[in-house]
């Protein structure tokens, strides 16, 4: 019998202990006392994250009522995902980081504060320096529900050492002799790659699945993944069949871009030109290769630039929504937006010169930052985006696949293409 | 512990008139003591399992936008929606291919292997170790590094090219990606299935084999009489673990092909993640996932009614 009672007290205080342990945590301090606020941000990078912190440490020196303010670095290829199974899962951040492809879901939704009036009133904020081709994407009913906080440009960063050793002329002699342009980057590429037996012009992210990253060649024939209002198919358009064709070309008989299935990182020395955001300049190494930066080669129909864009927004589901906009403003007002421009372009008009920008980026030329990322920001295409990005996306990539084999029939892909996205573009 | 006959009931033993029973019997303080050393598990059970299955269930009756924080009850909507799915076809038979190529691999290699190494050979320790460890290697780790093996510059194409074969790019090609995927799945598991088997060829005993021997049976008339009905149990139950194993295949998708090329890859339990967490369409994902249920639970049941036609002892 003691022994059965002896179980049974064991057996209770089990119980005991696991019940205590189930209701420990999540106690959360909801509105009383100083705000905890969190952001999430795609970026890790230490030198981002150190800046980030420098920004939000000033901000709590003047404002106790927020007791702390943490970055919160989700992966890049899932972030979105990621933020939204937060968001269903009631752990929705205080801010968030927003890309250019799921901004119209975001801005759309009602799952974002905003942000007029808080920043219009903020101290010294300027709004209206902030350049109105930037804000067009997070704008809804005449609402501003994002801050445009990087609007990088593409470029083509360049291996000098690379074309040099195989003979070729670099972009910038091509620049100057104006022939820069598709038909020529291309031939470089494929040539360079003949003889490096490495990779010629790689286009970051792409990787046969990220199609959207596309738009920087597509752009160059006049070519677009959708019409205007996103409303028709834009993917079996003569301009995209020409661009694609070009492409198709490129890769499976002039092997001037690697083909599906094989991985070359430019900035390891794998590839002799790369096509990326400016921002990916943090990822050269000091006494690496002989490197430039150039704008996208001309299309057909000229010259042209794509940029992709990344927005801060405030969940209304929040409970300190109000704080966490008033810590946006403060973040980017015109001084801390001077810092951040180092690594994010700017929005604002008056800092989007090579002067300007050149103090903080000491790695490109006045030269560079005005051909690439100023006149990119101003005349540039935003990357695709459409409502249910996601979805579209996904048939896009799945309908795009039989086009990377070299016997594929381009036009019928692209008609493919569009018969499975019409209806989702429709609704 | 002691342990009285519980099958006397109370009405059996009544207690005597003018004396009071006391509430704490044996009989109750034992059963008290046995609820409470489960109350940890059954906990557990109750809001890890139940509770989320209850509410799958109602989930997939309702449109539930997370970013606009709207959830409204559609009834059965999304049962009419997945009846008019026009990727469900494609994406059922992905996960029926995916299914039978994975558990005619696997338990053909892992009986194979379990024969091979029950020989009372030199040596067969290492390769039972050998062939087991895969198992215990973290699931993630083993198919990125297969991702790498099975690019089109990768190891196995490079293997190849020393003996002049030009290998297809197997993680693009539509036909090569699916073989691809459950290569890497059977060679991930199969260890597991050979050890049971391992064990069941261990239990038959020697001198059936002796007595077919002396009637003249071939080795393979023995495998085929004597081997395979007395393991049958355990083909039974290695195949019942596979092919639900097989219907619940994610991570190998999600790191390998992201469904791709095309739809080719895109097994159901990908499908319903794409629905949920990246088209956002949390309720119709729901829906996915009940139907998943039905038909594991389906074959489940088929394989288990079947069991008394070819499992020996079952009949």
């Amino acid at each position: 019998m003691r022994y059965g009672r002896l179980s049974g007290l064991v057996a209770a205080t089990m119980t005991g202990v696991l019940a205590l342990t189930a209701c420990g945590g999540g106690g959360d301090a909801k509105d009383d006392g100083p705000a905890s606020l969190r952001m999430t941000v795609w970026s890790a990078n230490e030198a981002h994250l150190k800046l980030f912190n420098e920004i939000a440490d000033e901000y709590r020196k003047n404002n106790p009522d927020v007791a702390e303010i943490k970055f919160d670095p989700l992966p890049f290829e899932n972030y979105t995902t990621t933020l939204t199974t937060q968001i269903a899962g009631g752990n929705a951040p205080d801010l968030a980081w927003i890309f250019e492809n799921s901004a119209p879901d975001f801005v759309a939704s009602g799952a974002l504060s905003p942000l007029d009036d808080t920043l219009k009133k903020a101290d010294g904020y300027q709004y209206d320096d902030l350049s109105p081709a930037t804000l067009k994407l997070w704008r809804n009913d005449g609402k501003l529900f994002a801050y445009p906080f990087s609007t990088s440009p593409f470029g083509v960063f360049v291996n000098n050492d690379m074309l040099k050793k195989a003979g070729q002329k670099t972009p910038a002699e091509l620049i100057a002799a104006g022939q820069w342009n598709w038909d020529t980057a291309l031939a470089a590429a494929g040539a360079t790659a003949a003889k490096s037996g490495k990779a010629g012009l790689v286009v970051r992210d792409f990787d046969y699945k990220g199609w959207d990253n596309l738009a920087t060649f597509w752009t160059g024939w006049g070519a677009q993944a959708w019409s205007e209002d996103g409303r028709s198919c834009g993917f079996n358009s003569p301009e995209m069949v020409e661009a694609m064709t070009t492409l198709h070309k490129a890769i499976f008989t002039g092997k001037a871009l690697p083909g599906p299935g094989t991985t070359a990182d430019f900035f390891a020395g794998d590839a002799a030109m790369t096509v990326t955001q400016i921002s990916r300049a943090s990822l050269l190494k000091e006494n690496g290769f002989d490197w430039d930066l150039v704008p996208l080669p001309a299309g057909p129909k000229g010259p042209y630039a794509v940029v992709g864009q990344a927005g801060i927004g405030v969940m209304k589901k929040s409970p300190h929504a109000e704080q966490a906009a008033d810590f946006l403003a403060f973040f980017t007002n015109p001084t801390n937006s001077a810092k951040l421009a180092q690594f994010f372009p700017p929005p604002r008009q008056s800092q989007l010169t090579a002067e300007t920008l050149a103090k903080t980026n000491p790695k490109l030329k006045p030269e560079q930052l005005q051909k690439v990322v100023i006149d990119g920001i101003t005349n540039g295409t935003v990357k695709p985006s459409h409502s249910g990005q996601a979805e579209l996306s996904q048939q896009v990539r799945a309908a795009l696949d039989p086009l990377w084999k070299a016997d594929a029939d381009v036009k019928g892909v692209l008609d493919g293409v569009c018969s499975k996205i019409q209806p989702l573009l429709a609704k | 512990m002691t342990q009285t006959d519980t099958r006397v009931g109370p009405a059996a033993a009544g207690p005597a008139p003018g004396r009071a029973r006391p509430f704490w019997t044996t009989r109750r303080r034992d059963q008290l003591t046995g609820y409470l050393f489960i109350t940890p598990q059954l906990l557990g059970s109750v809001v890890f399992v139940i509770l989320p299955l209850v509410l799958v269930v109602w989930y997939s009756l309702h449109e539930w936008n997370v970013l606009a924080g709207s959830f409204d009850y559609i009834g059965t909507d999304n049962y009419a929606a997945l009846a008019d799915d026009p990727n469900l076809g494609p994406v059922l038979r992905s996960t029926g291919l995916f299914s039978v190529g994975l558990v005619v691999f696997n338990l053909g290699l892992a009986l194979l292997l379990a024969v091979l190494l029950n020989q009372k050979l030199r040596g067969t320790i290492v390769f039972r170790t050998l062939f087991f460890s895969p198992v215990v290697v973290s699931l993630v780790a083993w198919t990125i590094v297969w991702g790498f093996l099975l690019q089109d510059n990768g190891g196995i194409n490079g293997l190849l090219d020393t003996i002049g074969v030009d290998g297809p790019n197997w993680l693009r090609g539509e036909g090569t990606a699916m073989l691809s995927v459950i290569v890497v799945q059977v060679f991930k598991n199969v260890g597991l299935n050979m050890v049971l088997f391992l064990a069941a060829l261990q239990g038959v005993p020697a001198e059936l084999y002796e007595a077919a021997e002396v009637d003249g049976a071939s080795r393979l008339r023995q495998f085929w009489r004597i081997t395979v009905p007395l393991i049958s149990p355990t083909i039974m139950l290695t195949s019942i673990i596979t092919v639900v194993g097989s219907l619940q295949v994610f991570a190998q998708i999600a790191v390998l092909t992201q469904g791709g090329p095309g739809t080719s890859t895109t097994v159901l339990v990908y499908y319903l993640y794409q629905q949920a967490f990246q088209f956002h369409h949390f309720g119709y994902g729901a829906t996915l996932s009940i139907l998943l249920f039905v038909i594991v639970l389906a074959l489940t049941v088929l394989q288990w009614q079947m069991r008394k036609r070819w499992v020996f002892h079952e009949s």
